[in-house]
C-alpha cells in the first residue's frame, strides 16, 4: 500500500501550490480531489457544448514570489499582458475607466482626488502586502521570532509616519461608503472603487468593520499582471506533477483517518469514498475548516469549544455566478473591446440595496455586478470566435427564502440578463447556453460550506490570529500531524496562494 | 440614582413546588426550606442530625426532584457523551450507572454526575446544575443526537439507608435483593415503568427512585407505607451534607466551583486537585480537556483535596491550614468539616497546596460560644482511606432486617 509523506486534500489553487513546495523540498506528495479536475473554484468547467468557464475569473494580487518560486513561467504561465483596467459602466456610454493610478472619464477635481486616494492606499497596501505572507502568532506566551513578526507590524506602521499612521487607524474600519464620499462626488466611481472593499464578504457599502482591509489586501498586488484563472491553474498543476506530485482526481475524501495515542490524536491518512484508505506521515486540507474538522474529521476528536467556534463561523455565501455562452463577441455601447472588469453598479446605495434585500433572504431587485469576457485573453474557453460572458452578481444569500427553487433561479437570471442588455443592447440574442451558480450551488458543486468566496467571511473576528479560530490560526491544528492550507486560513481567499505558501513553510518546519 | 422598582414582580423567583410537595409539606414541621434549582428542598424536616441517623441506621428518604435530568439518545449519543466526560462511556453496559466529571477545553471541572446507560443509544445524564447549554455545545457536529430536559417531568427519590432495600422488599419490587451497585432495574408501579438504580450519595446501601411526575404521590405513599416498621424519614440537605462528606464525596460549592461559573482565573478546580485521578482516563477515546489534564498529570496538581482527621472536637468549617503550629505558612483551607458520629473522628476535607502534604499540617479553627470568639490550633493527620465505607453498602444481597 502507497504511503506518503504529505496528503493534501482538494485540489485548489491553494492545494497545488503548497503541493509544489512540499514537493521542491523533495517531499512526496498526494493530492486527492473529489472533483473530476483540479482548481477548485478556480477549475475549468463546461457549462454548455465546447464553452468553459471557472468561477473565480482573474487572480489580480497573486504573488510575484510564488510565480518565481514555482517557476511558474517554465509550466506556462504567461506573464505578459497587464493589469486589467476597471470599467464603471454608465447608460450613456461615459464610463469611468481605472487603469492603475489613472482615471478617466470623471471630471478634473475627481481626478485629482483619485491620485491623493491612491497614494494613500497604495502606501497601506504595500506596507501590509508582506503580512499576508507571513504566520500571524498566536496572542500570549510568544517566542521571541513570533514577537519579532509583531514587532515588524508595528515597525512598517511606524515608517509610515505620524499624518499617515493616524490616518490608517483612522480609515482601516471605516464603512467604504464614508471613505468613498471623504474623497469623492462622482457616484459611479464611488462603486466602482468601493467594489473590491466588498465582494465576496457579508457586507454593504455602509457596514463598520473591516472591508477597507479587504480592499487593501487586494490592491497589494496592484502592480502585477492580472492573470487568466485556468491558465494559473494548469500551470500550478504541471509544475506539480513535473516535480512528482500524485495527483487523484474523482477521489472524495470520507473520513481524515486517526490514531490515539497516549499523547495525542494523530491524523495518519485518509478514508476514501471508495473505501480505500491511504497513509501519510501528514495530512493537509484545503477544504474549509468546517467541513475539514466537523465532516473529515470528526467533533469527537476536538474540544468542545474549538468546535463550538468552527461551527460559528459566518460562512454564508453571497456571490452568485452567471455564465454565458455567446456565439459572438458582446459589444457594450461606448466601449470599443469589452476587455477589463466591467461593472455594473452605477452607485453605493444601489449596492447597499442589493444587501438590504439579502438580509432578508430576498434576491436583489437591481442586482449589482462585476462582468468579464475570458475568452478574450483565453480563447481556448470557447468554440473559435465565440465568447464566455462570467458576471459576479450580489447579493445573494445563500439562506434564499425560495431556498433558490426554479422560479427564483429564472427570475435572477432574467434580472441579470436584463441589466447586461441595458450597457450592452442586442446581447440576448447572442447567447446559446447559460449557467447560473447560487451559493448553494457552490456549496455542493465545489464542495465548499456555504459556497462561500473565503471559505469564511473576511471579517475582523475571523482574520489574523483568529482565522479560521484559535488553535488552528497557524496552519497546524488541534491535531497532530493535520494542517490547514484553504481561503480558510490566514490570509484569506481570494487566487492568491498565498495560503497555501504560508502552510508549506509551517508544515516544512 | 436610587432604583425602586414599585412595580417589581418577584413571583417567578418563588421556589416551585416539588413533585412530592404534599407529603413534604406534611413533614416539613419547621417549615426550613432552601431551594435547589428553583425548586422547594427542604433543609431539614425534623432535625439534621436525627435525620442523619436515620441515614446510618435506619433508613431515610431525600427528594432528588431538583436535580437535573437529561435523556441523550440517537446513534450518536455514546460518542457525544464519550467526548464530554473524562470517563469511558463505551466500557458501560445497559442498564449500568456510572459517576462521571466533565471539563472545559483547559481540563477545569464544570460538574459531576452520574449517567444511566438505558439502552444502546440512550442515556440518563443526572447533575446538580442546569446544563442545557454545555450539553448544546458539547453535541455540536454530532448529527444524529437529541437531548431532551426531563428535569420536569420526572420525579426522583432517593431511599438510603441500612434498611432500604427491606423496604423495597416490602413494597414488592422482587428480586430488588440481587440489585448490584451501580445498576438500573424497572417495576411495574400503577401500570407504568418505576426505575430504580442501586445509587446514592450517602456512601451507605441506597437506591434512587425514579418515576413520570404524575405518580410521584403513589409512589411516596407506597415508600413510606412500606417503610412505618423500618424507621424511614424524611431527610434534607443539612444530613445530606453531614453523610457525604463522611463518604468523601464532592458537593459544588464546598470542594469546587463550577469552572463556567467561576470569575477569577483558576478559582475553579481539576480532577486531579480533587483527588478524582482514578476518573480520567487517557487510555479512552479523546475527551474534553485531555491535553489540558495530561499535562497536569505529569506536573501534579497544585492543590490536593486532601482527607484531614483533626485533633480535638471542633468541627473545622472554613479553617486555614498551616504548615507548622506558628502558623507560618498559609498552605490551604478546609472546605468541608465536621465531627462524624459514625466515625467517631474531627473530620474535614482540605485543598492542600500538593508540596506541602508530606509535611506537618495545622488547622485554625475558629469557632463561638455564646458569642465569645475562639480559635485554636489543631494538628491533622491526613488520612488515606475513605473515612467511612461499610461493607454492608457493597454486598449483594444486602443484609436483610
Ligand atoms: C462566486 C465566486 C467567484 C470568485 N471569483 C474570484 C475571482 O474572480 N478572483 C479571485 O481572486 N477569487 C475569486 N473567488 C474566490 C476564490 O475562488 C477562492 O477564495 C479560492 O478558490 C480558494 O481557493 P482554495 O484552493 O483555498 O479552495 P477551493 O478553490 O475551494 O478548492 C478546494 C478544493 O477542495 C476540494 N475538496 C473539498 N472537500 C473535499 C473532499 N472531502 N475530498 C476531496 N476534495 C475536496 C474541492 O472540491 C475543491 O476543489 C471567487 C469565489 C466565488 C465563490
Amino acid at each position: 500500500m502507497a504511503h506518503y509523506d504529505t496528503i493534501i486534500i482538494g485540489a485548489g489553487h491553494n492545494s497545488l501550490v503548497c503541493a509544489n513546495y512540499l514537493a521542491l523540498k523533495k517531499k512526496n506528495v498526494l493530492v486527492v480531489e473529489a472533483a473530476e479536475v483540479c482548481g477548485g473554484l478556480g477549475a475549468r468547467h463546461e457549462f454548455h457544448d465546447g464553452f468553459h468557464a471557472s468561477v473565480a475569473h482573474q487572480a489580480s494580487h497573486f504573488p510575484q514570489k510564488i510565480i518565481r518560486d514555482l517557476r511558474l513561467a517554465e509550466h506556462g504561465l504567461s506573464l505578459s499582458g497587464d493589469h486589467k483596467a476597471c470599467i464603471g459602466l454608465n447608460r450613456d456610454g461615459d464610463h469611468v475607466i481605472l487603469q492603475g493610478n489613472k482615471v478617466s472619464g470623471v471630471p478634473d477635481n475627481e481626478v485629482d482626488a483619485y491620485k491623493r486616494y491612491h497614494r494613500l492606499m497604495k502606501r497601506y497596501a504595500d506596507m501590509l502586502a508582506p503580512f499576508w505572507l507571513k504566520t500571524v502568532p498566536p496572542i500570549g506566551n510568544n517566542s521571541l521570532p513570533e514577537m519579532m513578526a509583531f514587532a515588524e507590524l508595528g515597525l512598517r506602521i511606524r515608517l509610515l509616519g505620524k499624518e499617515d499612521m493616524r490616518e490608517f487607524f483612522r480609515m482601516i474600519t471605516l464603512p467604504v461608503y464614508d471613505l468613498m464620499d471623504e474623497y469623492f462626488s462622482h457616484p459611479l466611481l464611488k462603486s466602482l472603487l468601493g467594489w473590491d472593499a466588498l465582494i465576496g464578504t457579508k457586507q454593504a457599502p455602509r457596514s463598520p468593520n473591516n472591508s477597507v482591509l479587504q480592499l487593501l489586501y487586494r490592491m497589494a498586488g496592484d502592480s502585477h499582471v492580472t492573470l487568466d484563472v485556468p491558465t494559473l491553474i494548469d500551470a500550478l498543476q504541471r509544475a506539480a506533477v513535473s516535480r512528482g506530485v500524485d495527483i487523484r482526481t474523482n477521489s472524495r475524501v470520507c473520513d481524515i483517518v486517526v490514531e490515539q495515542n497516549s499523547e495525542t490524536v494523530k491524523a495518519t491518512g485518509v478514508r476514501l469514498e471508495s473505501g480505500e484508505v491511504v497513509t501519510a506521515e501528514q495530512v493537509v486540507s484545503s477544504a474549509d475548516p468546517k467541513m475539514t474538522f466537523l465532516k473529515l474529521l470528526g467533533a469527537e476528536h476536538l474540544e468542545i469549544e474549538f468546535t463550538n467556534r468552527i461551527t460559528r463561523i459566518r460562512d454564508d455565501g453571497l456571490v452568485s455566478k452567471l455564465h454565458l455562452a455567446l456565439n459572438d463577441q458582446p459589444s457594450f455601447s461606448g466601449l470599443s473591446s469589452p476587455a477589463g472588469r466591467l461593472f455594473i453598479a452605477p452607485n453605493l446605495e444601489m449596492i447597499e440595496c442589493a444587501f438590504d434585500h439579502a438580509k432578508y433572504g430576498e434576491s436583489p431587485v437591481d442586482p449589482v455586478m462585476e462582468i468579464t469576457i475570458p475568452t478574450l485573453e483565453n480563447p481556448g474557453l470557447a468554440p473559435e470566435g465565440q465568447h464566455v460572458l462570467s458576471a459576479h452578481v450580489m447579493y445573494t444569500p445563500r439562506k434564499h427564502k425560495s431556498e433558490w427553487d426554479e422560479s427564483a433561479r429564472a427570475e435572477l437570471t432574467t434580472k441579470i440578463i436584463d441589466a447586461i442588455e441595458v450597457y450592452a443592447p442586442g446581447i440576448r440574442s447572442l447567447i446559446v447556453g447559460q449557467e447560473l451558480l447560487t451559493p448553494v450551488d457552490l456549496e455542493s458543486r465545489f464542495n465548499t460550506s456555504g459556497g462561500h468566496w473565503h471559505h469564511g467571511d473576511f471579517a475582523l473576528d475571523q482574520l489574523l490570529m483568529m482565522r479560521p479560530t484559535h488553535g488552528a490560526a497557524q496552519y497546524s491544528t488541534p491535531i497532530s500531524g493535520l494542517y490547514l492550507c484553504g481561503a480558510g486560513t490566514h490570509p484569506a481567499g481570494d487566487i492568491t496562494g498565498m495560503p497555501g505558501h504560508n502552510a508549506a513553510r509551517e508544515i516544512l518546519s | 440614582m436610587i432604583v425602586t422598582m414599585t412595580n417589581a414582580d418577584f413571583s417567578t423567583e418563588k421556589p416551585r413546588p416539588s413533585h412530592f410537595q404534599p407529603r413534604l409539606d406534611e413533614r416539613n414541621i419547621h417549615d426550613a426550606w432552601s431551594s435547589w434549582n428553583g425548586y422547594k428542598l427542604a433543609e431539614y424536616y425534623f432535625e439534621a442530625e436525627y435525620e442523619y441517623f436515620c441515614i446510618r441506621n435506619t433508613c431515610g428518604t431525600y427528594d432528588i426532584c431538583p436535580m437535573q435530568k437529561y435523556l441523550i439518545s440517537g446513534p450518536d449519543a455514546e460518542k457525544m457523551l464519550n467526548r464530554m466526560v473524562t470517563r469511558d462511556v463505551t466500557k458501560m453496559r445497559n442498564n449500568r450507572v456510572s459517576y462521571v466529571l466533565w471539563c472545559t477545553d483547559e481540563g477545569r471541572l464544570i460538574d459531576d454526575g452520574t449517567i444511566f446507560r438505558l439502552a444502546d443509544d440512550s442515556f440518563l445524564l443526572t447533575c446538580g446544575s442546569p446544563s442545557t447549554a454545555w450539553l448544546k455545545k458539547s453535541s455540536l457536529g454530532f448529527d444524529n443526537v437529541t437531548i431532551n430536559d426531563r428535569s420536569d417531568e420526572l420525579a426522583a427519590l432517593s431511599l438510603q439507608g441500612p434498611t432500604s432495600c427491606a423496604v423495597l422488599k416490602r413494597m414488592g419490587l422482587k428480586g430488588i435483593e440481587q440489585a448490584k451497585p451501580f445498576t438500573i432495574h424497572h417495576f411495574d408501579f400503577f401500570g407504568d415503568s418505576l426505575m430504580v438504580s442501586r445509587t446514592g450519595f450517602t456512601g451507605g446501601l441506597g437506591y434512587e427512585l425514579w418515576i413520570k411526575a404524575e405518580l410521584a404521590l403513589e409512589l411516596w405513599d407506597a415508600v413510606y407505607e412500606a417503610g412505618a416498621d423500618y424507621g424511614i424519614h424524611p431527610f434534607g440537605e443539612q444530613a445530606t451534607n453531614m453523610a457525604r462528606l463522611e463518604a468523601g464525596f464532592i458537593m459544588p460549592g464546598y470542594e469546587f466551583n463550577e469552572a463556567l461559573k467561576t470569575v477569577h482565573f483558576e478559582h475553579d478546580q481539576t480532577p486531579f486537585e480533587l483527588n478524582l485521578d482514578w476518573m480520567v482516563d487517557f487510555k479512552k477515546p479523546h475527551f474534553n480537556g485531555r491535553a489540558a489534564l495530561l499535562e497536569e498529570s505529569r506536573r501534579g496538581p497544585r492543590y490536593t483535596l486532601t482527607k484531614l482527621d483533626i485533633e480535638g472536637n471542633k468541627p473545622a468549617e472554613g479553617a486555614f491550614i498551616y504548615d507548622s503550629q506558628d502558623c507560618s505558612r498559609h498552605i490551604g483551607y478546609v472546605t468541608s468539616g465536621m465531627w462524624s458520629p459514625v466515625v467517631k473522628a474531627n473530620i474535614a476535607l482540605a485543598m492542600i497546596e500538593t508540596p506541602y502534604l508530606k509535611g506537618e499540617l495545622w488547622a485554625e479553627i475558629n469557632y463561638e460560644k455564646e458569642l465569645r470568639h475562639y480559635s485554636k490550633i489543631a494538628r491533622c493527620s491526613v488520612k488515606e482511606e475513605p473515612f467511612w465505607a461499610p461493607d454492608y453498602a457493597k454486598v449483594t444481597p444486602p443484609r436483610d432486617y
